[in-house]
């Protein structure tokens, strides 16, 4: 519990922090995350968004710091996954479970499967503007950014944006704003993007076209996870523009596994490679990184190259793993290369080369397959190899 | 020509089509490729219900 933060005339910050996770439906939160919600009091008080279910009574007490929660007369929901729509329902009990719920036409339908009761929704559209008591709002439907049912609850008065989970990180600390923190928040800020929002780039294109037309006044804006942008707002806005344009940087990540260690000689060459041409490169052991890190790292990333021995006929469980959550979340504009030690039947370097081309990377190269353990002339193969991947991507880099 | 709208929400509009994934408007959705996907969510042509009106 903190104590609740005045975040501008009358709105408040009501959230919860959660400290201890470090799993967050599969990504890794070594620094736990917070679950955002703010209250806002006037004519009428309103609650935009909750918590998890588990931090309910937490996030209650919070807001009895400022008002009695009893007196909040409007919920509105942002967006309906559990991370802050759970504690909706202990909310609406503890109000008053008439009052009226505010949400996208699919988040009615999404609420409602996820609770299997109803509540008094009030549908807003994309781009409606209503009044609730003194205050203004315009609602913007960003659809599949990353649910059905997300939107942005735009405050008209104050030109404060609550985004839901865009432009949020999982991050939970001390500080609260972009100006406290500074730059050390931007990593994080990138992993999220990287492993929520990476495969809706064009959408986000498109949403940040449609809000610059709209020239719409952005004094702060509020995500559900982390901190608060009020110092700078536009500095994420650009960080999204440059991400989901995905424009490739010289940098190459390197990701392998290995049973006997041949496949790491052979990575670790490749490395080498790509180094002597003055090229970034992140070598990433699969059983090391977390598959949600790698990605952080893939963003940003010229080109990807794979590394599986053959086990079974296939490749490496770990590596199909990182490749299966790799292609979900659709990088682009990368250029590909695949390698791999192998005893007998060797499948592993062509599996990855077609799951390359599914994902429709550029593959530069047939890849790199060695019987057993390499030796010197292999090595100098695969050295080889990281020379062709640095060189193919500055050469791209630089027609563009 | 009748409306057809995804489980996410998406209405594919016979009158538009989905240029971007090279489908001409006029296009019903009955005469959509069986491997055209929901241009919003990824969804395939079976989670589309035909809309009302
Ligand atoms: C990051 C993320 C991505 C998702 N992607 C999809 C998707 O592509 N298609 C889909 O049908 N549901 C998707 N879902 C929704 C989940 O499948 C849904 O919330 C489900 O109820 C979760 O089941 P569980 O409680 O067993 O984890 C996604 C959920 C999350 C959190
Ligand atoms: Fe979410
Ligand atoms: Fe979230
Ligand atoms: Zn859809």
């Amino acid at each position: 519990m903190y104590k609740p933060i005045e975040i501008a005339d009358g709105i408040y910050s009501v959230g919860c922090r959660d400290w201890d996770i470090r799993d967050f439906h599969g990504y890794s939160t070594y620094e736990g995350t917070t679950y955002n919600a703010f209250l806002l009091l006037g004519e009428k008080n309103i609650l935009i968004d909750t918590v998890k279910e588990k931090f309910a009574e937490e996030m209650l007490s919070n807001i009895s710091r400022i008002i009695d929660p009893k007196k909040i007369d409007v919920v509105i929901s942002n967006h309906t996954e559990m991370d802050h729509s759970g504690a909706i329902p202990k909310v609406m009990e503890f109000i008053g479970k008439d009052k009226p719920l505010y949400c996208s036409k699919m988040g009615k339908k999404n609420l409602k499967s996820h609770f299997h009761r109803d509540f008094n929704f009030q549908v807003v559209g994309n781009g409606e503007q209503i009044k609730i008591g003194n205050r203004t709002f315009a609602f913007l439907e960003t659809r599949m950014l990353h649910w059905p049912d997300s939107m942005f609850t735009y405050l008209v008065d104050d030109a404060i944006l609550f985004s839901s989970d865009a432009f949020g990180q999982h991050y939970s600390g001390d500080k609260f704003f972009d100006d406290e923190i500074g730059d050390e928040i931007i990593p994080h800020a990138r992993k999220y993007y990287a492993n929520i929002l990476l495969h809706f780039s064009p959408r986000v294109q498109a949403l940040l076209k449609d809000v610059g037309k709209m020239n719409l006044k952005i004094d702060m804006i509020c995500p559900d996870h982390g901190i608060i942008w009020r110092d700078n707002p536009s500095k994420i806005i650009e960080a999204y523009d440059t991400w989901s344009k995905q424009e490739p940087t010289k940098k190459v990540v390197v990701i392998f596994d290995s049973m006997w260690d041949s496949t790491t000689k052979m990575a670790r060459s490749i490395t080498s490679g790509i180094e002597s041409e003055d090229v970034h490169v992140r070598l990433m052991n699969t059983r090391k990184w977390h598959r949600s890190d790698i990605m952080t790292e893939i963003i940003e990333a010229g080109a990807i190259v794979v590394g599986s021995p053959t086990l079974n006929n296939s490749i490496f469980p770990v590596i199909a793993d990182v490749m299966t959550y790799i292609k979900g979340l659709r990088p682009q504009n990368k250029i590909a290369a695949a390698f791999g030690s192998y005893g007998w039947s060797g499948e592993a370097v062509k599996i990855l080369n077609n799951e390359f081309s599914e994902m429709k990377l550029d593959i530069i190269d047939e890849g790199v397959k060695v019987q057993y353990v390499p030796e010197e002339k292999d090595l100098n193969k695969c050295f080889d190899l990281g020379v062709k991947i640095a060189k193919t991507l500055k050469e791209k880099l630089s027609k563009r | 020509m009748d409306k057809y709208e995804c489980v996410c929400g998406y209405v594919y509009d016979p009158a538009t089509g989905d240029p971007d994934n090279g489908i001409e408007p006029g296009t019903s959705f009955t005469d959509l490729p069986g491997d055209w996907v929901c241009p919003l969510c990824g969804a395939t042509k079976d989670n589309f219900e035909k809309m009302d009106g």
